[in-house]
C-alpha cells in the first residue's frame, strides 16, 4: 500500500505521520506542497501542524497550495484522503468536507488524551474494527466544529459523522466535549466517505511507551481494509 | 546627533565607560558606534558584573563536548549522538508584554540550539509570578502561558516539563526562563567561530524592523513607573517564520557550505557579527544597504540595534551562495550577502557608500568592562525551633489539604495542558513527573530533563540554596531512572550594584559550583539576568537549574505513580525533621525565619547513586524525590497519580509526627518495591550505608496514616487539582 503525506510550510506532524504509516506497512512518500502532481498512491494524508502559521484562518492558505488541486481531483475520483488536525482544517477550507472549525470554546490550546466513539463502520477507514470507543490524543486551538442546522441535518442523514468525543463507555454527552464542537463532533466524512477529517492524532498513539496504543489499532485496520 | 557624555548615559552607559570608549577609539564615537558599544557593554551581553564569578563554575567533564561560551552547551550521549541545550531568561520583556515576551523567549532559546545544528526535541520552562492575589498576576500568568504555548506549539517541539511558582517578591518583576534541548550528531555540530578571509557573510530569515531596538539594554535596567513606555523595546515573535528558518538551516547544514553560524538574539546584528569576528580573530565588513529591511528609511543605528526575531548570520564557503540561496528561497525566507570577512580585525559598516562605523572588535569584546562588585556575605540564620505545643494542636489532614492546595504545590495541569507535549512522537514522560523524558528518535535511549529553583532557600541562605537547587535537579533526574550528565543555569537576581543582591549572586554561584563539582554535574551553558527588581526592591534570588540525564534503555524509565497493591513504600535518606523554610512552616505556621535544610553532598551522591543501582537492577516500581512539602506531600502525589492508597506502618518517631511528615530534609526519595524484593533491596541499601525507613504498603484509594487519620485519595486529588482551575476561572 502506498501513501503520500503532504508537507506544507509550517506542517509539524508530517514526520510523526510518516513514522506511523511506515510502522504499519505503508510505503510512504513525503510530498512538498509546491509539487504539481501527487505520486501514485492509495492514501493521501494532510498532517497536523500550523500550515502558514495559521495566519488568515487555519488551513485557508494551505488549501490553495499547488498540490491541493491534485489532492482534490484524487478525492473527487474516490481516492482516500485523510486530514488530521490542521489537515482537517485544510479539508474544511477546500470544501471537501462540510462545516468549519472555530477556536476552542474556552479559548485555550488543549493537549490531552480523549475518548472518541465511532458511529458508523460502513466506510474504508473503520470497516473491520472490533471496537467502537478509542482513546486518542488531541492537541489543538481551533477544533470547535461548527455547521449550520441544515448542514447538520444533511450530515446526520448521510451518516457523515466519523467520530464523536465521548467518555470511555462511549457516552457522547456535552461534559465529554473538550472544545465546544457541535454535537461533540470530532471527525467527519464527505458524502462518499472516502475523505475523512478529524481533530485527534492517531499517529501519537502507536506505542505503549507513548500516550497509548489505540492509534496502532486504527492504522493496522486501515492498511488491511485498503488491501 | 552629536555624541557626548549625556547621550552615552542615555544609552545606559556609565560616565567612566564612556570615557573608556573614547580612550579605546582615541576619538569620540559617532551615534551608530555608541549604540554598538552600549549594546555590547550592557550587563546582558557583557556579563560585566558576573564574569569574575562565573569563571569559578566547573564546566568540564568526560561527557562535555562544549561548555559555556557558545550558543549553547553540548554533551555526549554516546553512539555518536549529542545533546545541545541551554536555558535563558526573558524576564523583563515578559513583564512588559507577557505574550510576546514569553513567546520570543522560547523562540530565542530554540534558535540558540538549532544554530548549532541540532533539531530541537524538547522545551522546558521555569516561570515565576507574584502573589496570586496581586492584581497583575492572573493576566501575566495567562499571557505567559499563551505565549510559551503559542510559540512552542507552532514550532512542533514538545514542552515536556517546567516549574511554576508564586511569591510576592515577583509582584513587580516576573521571571520567564525558557530551556531547549536539541539532538545532533557529534560530528555535525556548528559553531560561531568565523574563519578564512573574504568569505561571504550571509543574512537569512525575517526582515529587519524597528522592533526590539535596545531590548538588551532594557533588560539590563530596573523597572520604574515608566515601564509602559518600554513596550516598543519588546520584540514580536513569528513562530511560523522560525519553523521555516529551522528547516532551511538544517537543510543547509546537511551539506558542507557553512563555516560559522550565529543567531541574531540580544543586540541583533551587532552582537552576532561581532561575536563571530571576535571568536575567529577576524574583521567583518558589512554593507547595511544590503540588509533586508521591513520598514523604509531605517538608519544604520536602527539596523544594527534592531532585535527583530527569526534571523541568522552565516559565514559561507566561497561559491556556495547559490546553493544556499536556493534552500532559503524554497522556504520563502530572505537571503542576502551583506558583507565579507576581512583581516582588519575591525567591524566596518557602510551605508550609502559611506563608512558609518569602524571599531576594533577587541575593544567591544575583550576590553568590555568587568567589575568586581562589592558584595555582602550572608550569615546562616539561627535555627528557629518550633514549639511542640503548636505542632500538637494541628491535625495532619487539615495541614495536608492546605499544603496540597497551596499554589506552589498544587497540580499545574492547567498550564501544561496548553502546551503540546506529545508532538514528535517521542515523549515518554509528560509534564507533571519528576523530569520530562523524550526518546532519542529511533533508538532505545531517552533523555530526561528537569528545571528547578528554590528561591526561598536561596533567600534564607544563598550558599545552601545554590547547592540545593543543583541537588534537586540531580534527584529529579535519578527519580526517573536517568544518569545525570550536566546542567545549564539561568541566574535571576536583583541589582548587582546592591551589595546584598550581589552577595546573593556570588554565594548562590558558589553553592552551585560546589554541588556541581562534587556531583560531577558540570555547568555547560547558561545566562545571567540581573536588575530583576522594581525601584529598589529585588526579587528573591532565583537561580534556575536545567538538568539533563540519559536513560540508556527507556524500558527502565521510572514514573512516580504507585503501581500495585501490597507493594512496599520505602523512604530513602534520613529524615531529621527540618521545618525551617519549609512550605509547612511558611504557609501553615506563617513562620519565615531560620535556615534552609542543610545539604550533605556525600549523602546526596550516595543516596542518588544507590537508587540508580536499585533502578538498574529492576527493583524500583515507582520513585519520587522528596522536596517541597516533605514525605507526606510526595506520597500523596504518588497516590493521586497512580490512583492508589497507602497504609502507613506504625512508625516510632524520634520527632513529632508532623516534623517527620512535612520536614524538608534533603537527599531523600520515596520508592515502591515488590515485597519479595525487600531482602535484596535492604541488602543493597545497607551495603551502601544508605538510611531508609519502611513507610507502609500500597492499598486501594485510601490514605491511612494512623487510627485517627484516614482520607480518601479522591478527596486529596480534589484539593490537589482544584486550586488552579478555580483560580483561573474566577
Amino acid at each position: 500500500m502506498k501513501s503520500s503525506v503532504i508537507t506544507f510550510p509550517g506542517s509539524n506532524c508530517d514526520r510523526d505521520m510518516d513514522v506511523a504509516l511506515k510502522k504499519f506497512g505503508f510505503k510512504n512518500k513525503m510530498v512538498w506542497h509546491d509539487e504539481n502532481e501527487l505520486p501514485k498512491c492509495d492514501l493521501v494524508v494532510l498532517p497536523g501542524g500550523f500550515s502558514y502559521g495559521d495566519y488568515l484562518r487555519c488551513g485557508s492558505m494551505a488549501s490553495k497550495s499547488k498540490i491541493m488541486k491534485s489532492v482534490i481531483d484524487f478525492a473527487n475520483s474516490g481516492g482516500l484522503v485523510m486530514g488530521i488536525c490542521n489537515g482537517f482544517q485544510i479539508l474544511v477550507e477546500t470544501g471537501l468536507v462540510p462545516g468549519v472549525l472555530l477556536r476552542n470554546k474556552y479559548l485555550e490550546f488543549i493537549c490531552k488524551n480523549v475518548f472518541v466513539k465511532i458511529d458508523n463502520k460502513d466506510n474504508p477507514y473503520f470497516k473491520n474494527l472490533d471496537k467502537e470507543v478509542f482513546e486518542f490524543h488531541i492537541a489543538h486551538n481551533e477544533g470547535n466544529y461548527f455547521c449550520t442546522s441544515d448542514q447538520l441535518k444533511e450530515i446526520e442523514d448521510n451518516q457523515q459523522v466519523a467520530i464523536y468525543y465521548s467518555n470511555e463507555d462511549g457516552k457522547t454527552e456535552e461534559q465529554f466535549n473538550p472544545n465546544g464542537s457541535t454535537k461533540n463532533i470530532a471527525g467527519i466524512f464527505n458524502k462518499k466517505k472516502n475523505v475523512l477529517g478529524m481533530m485527534p492524532h492517531p499517529e501519537r498513539m502507536i506505542d505503549k511507551s507513548l500516550s497509548g496504543e489505540d492509534g496502532s489499532v486504527f492504522f493496522k485496520n486501515l492498511i488491511s481494509s485498503i488491501k | 546627533m552629536e555624541v557626548n557624555e549625556q547621550v552615552a548615559i542615555d544609552h545606559g552607559l556609565k560616565k567612566e565607560e564612556y570615557k573608556k570608549i573614547c580612550d579605546l577609539l582615541k576619538r569620540t564615537p559617532n551615534l551608530t558606534e555608541l549604540g554598538i558599544f552600549s549594546a555590547m557593554w550592557n550587563e546582558h551581553c557583557s556579563y560585566k558584573s558576573s564574569r569574575l564569578h562565573l569563571k569559578k563554575l566547573p564546566t568540564t567533564g568526560k561527557k562535555v563536548i562544549q561548555g559555556p561560551g557558545e550558543n549553547a552547551g553540548v554533551i555526549d550521549i554516546e553512539d555518536g549522538d549529542a545533546i545541545v541545550f541551554k536555558i535563558e531568561s526573558h524576564n523583563h520583556p515578559s513583564f512588559i508584554e507577557p505574550y510576546q515576551g514569553a513567546a520570543t523567549g522560547v523562540g530565542g532559546i530554540m534558535r540558540d540550539v538549532f544554530t548549532m545544528g541540532a533539531r530541537p526535541i524538547a522545551n522546558l520552562n521555569s516561570i515565576h509570578f507574584g502573589s496570586p492575589q496581586h492584581k497583575k498576576t492572573k493576566n501575566l500568568l495567562r499571557g505567559v502561558v499563551h505565549g510559551i504555548g503559542g510559540y512552542g506549539n507552532c514550532m512542533g517541539v514538545p514542552t515536556i516539563a517546567g516549574q511554576t511558582s508564586f511569591d510576592s517578591s515577583y509582584n513587580g518583576n516576573i521571571l520567564v526562563n525558557a530551556m531547549t534541548l536539541g539532538l545532533v550528531k557529534k560530528n555535525k555540530i556548528f559553531y560561531s567561530k568565523a574563519a578564512g578571509l573574504d568569505k561571504p557573510v550571509i543574512y537569512v530569515g525575517s526582515k529587519t524592523g524597528r522592533d526590539g531596538i535596545h531590548g538588551a539594554s532594557m533588560a539590563s535596567a530596573s523597572f520604574d513607573e515608566k515601564i509602559e513606555e518600554k513596550k516598543p523595546t519588546v520584540q514580536v515573535g513569528d513562530p511560523f517564520t522560525e519553523k521555516l528558518l529551522l528547516e532551511a538551516c538544517l537543510e543547509l547544514m546537511a551539506g558542507d557550505s557553512i563555516i560559522a553560524i550565529q543567531d541574531m538574539g540580544a543586540a541583533g546584528l551587532t552582537s552576532s557579527s561581532i561575536e563571530m569576528a571576535s571568536k575567529g580573530n577576524l574583521g567583518i565588513e558589512i554593507n547595511l544597504n544590503k540588509v533586508p529591511c521591513r520598514e523604509n528609511k531605517m538608519t544604520p543605528y536602527e539596523i544594527m540595534l534592531s532585535e527583530s526575531q527569526e534571523r541568522m548570520l552565516i559565514i559561507l564557503e566561497n561559491g556556495k551562495e547559490n546553493h544556499a540561496k536556493k534552500i532559503f528561497d524554497k522556504w520563502n525566507l530572505d537571503f542576502a550577502v551583506i558583507g565579507k570577512t576581512t583581516n582588519s580585525k575591525n567591524i566596518e559598516l557602510y551605508f550609502d557608500d559611506k563608512q558609518v562605523a569602524n571599531i576594533p572588535v577587541n575593544t567591544l569584546v575583550e576590553n568590555s568592562p568587568m567589575y568586581d562588585r562589592k558584595w555582602k556575605k550572608a550569615k546562616l540564620p539561627k535555627k528557629n525551633s518550633i514549639k511542640k505545643e503548636i505542632l500538637n494542636k494541628l491535625k495532619i489532614k487539615d495541614v495536608l489539604t492546605k499544603i496540597l492546595s497551596n499554589p506552589n504545590i498544587c497540580s499545574k495541569e492547567w498550564i501544561w495542558q496548553q502546551y503540546d507535549h506529545t508532538v514528535m512522537g517521542d515523549t515518554i514522560q509528560k509534564p507533571g513527573g519528576d523530569s520530562g523524558v523524550v526518546r532519542v528518535h529511533g533508538t532505545n535511549k531517552a533523555v530526561a530533563a528537569t528545571v528547578d529553583s528554590s528561591a526561598v532557600y536561596c533567600w534564607a541562605h544563598p550558599l545552601t540554596g545554590g547547592k540545593q537547587v543543583v541537588c534537586e535537579s540531580w534527584r529529579n533526574l535519578i527519580s526517573v531512572g536517568a544518569t545525570p550528565i550536566a546542567i545549564t543555569n539561568c541566574l535571576n537576581f536583583g541589582s548587582p550594584e546592591n551589595e546584598d543582591n550581589m552577595g546573593e549572586f556570588v554565594e548562590c554561584v558558589q553553592g552551585i559550583g560546589e554541588a556541581s563539582e562534587y556531583l560531577k554535574f558540570p555547568v555547560v551553558s547558561g545566562n545571567v539576568s540581573f536588575y530583576n527588581q522594581t525601584k529598589d526592591v529585588g526579587i528573591k534570588p532565583t537561580p534556575s537549574i536545567g538538568g539533563i540525564g540519559l536513560i540508556k534503555d527507556y524500558g527502565q524509565m521510572i514514573t512516580m505513580d504507585f503501581k500495585k497493591n501490597s507493594n512496599l513504600v520505602i523512604v530513602i535518606g534520613k529524615t531529621e525533621g527540618h521545618l525551617n523554610q519549609s512550605i509547612f512552616a511558611r504557609s501553615i505556621l506563617d513562620e519565615k525565619n531560620g535556615p534552609p535544610p542543610e545539604i550533605n553532598l556525600f549523602n546526596e551522591k550516595n543516596n542518588g547513586e544507590t537508587l540508580l543501582q536499585l533502578i538498574k537492577e529492576n527493583y524500583v516500581k515507582s520513585a519520587h524525590d522528596i522536596s517541597l512539602g516533605g514525605i507526606l506531600t510526595a506520597v500523596c502525589k504518588m497516590c493521586i497519580k497512580g490512583n492508589k492508597g497507602i497504609e502507613f506502618n506504625k512508625i516510632i518517631y524520634s520527632m513529632s509526627e508532623l516534623e517527620y511528615l512535612f520536614s524538608e530534609d534533603q537527599g531523600r526519595y520515596i520508592i515502591e518495591i515488590n515485597p519479595s524484593d525487600l531482602k535484596e533491596v535492604t541488602k543493597i541499601l545497607e551495603k551502601n550505608s544508605v538510611h531508609f525507613d519502611e513507610l507502609g504498603k500500597i492499598i486501594d484509594k485510601h490514605m491511612i496514616i494512623n487510627q485517627k487519620t484516614k482520607v480518601t485519595i479522591d478527596e486529596l486529588k480534589s484539593y490537589y487539582t482544584n486550586w488552579f482551575n478555580n483560580y483561573m476561572s474566577t
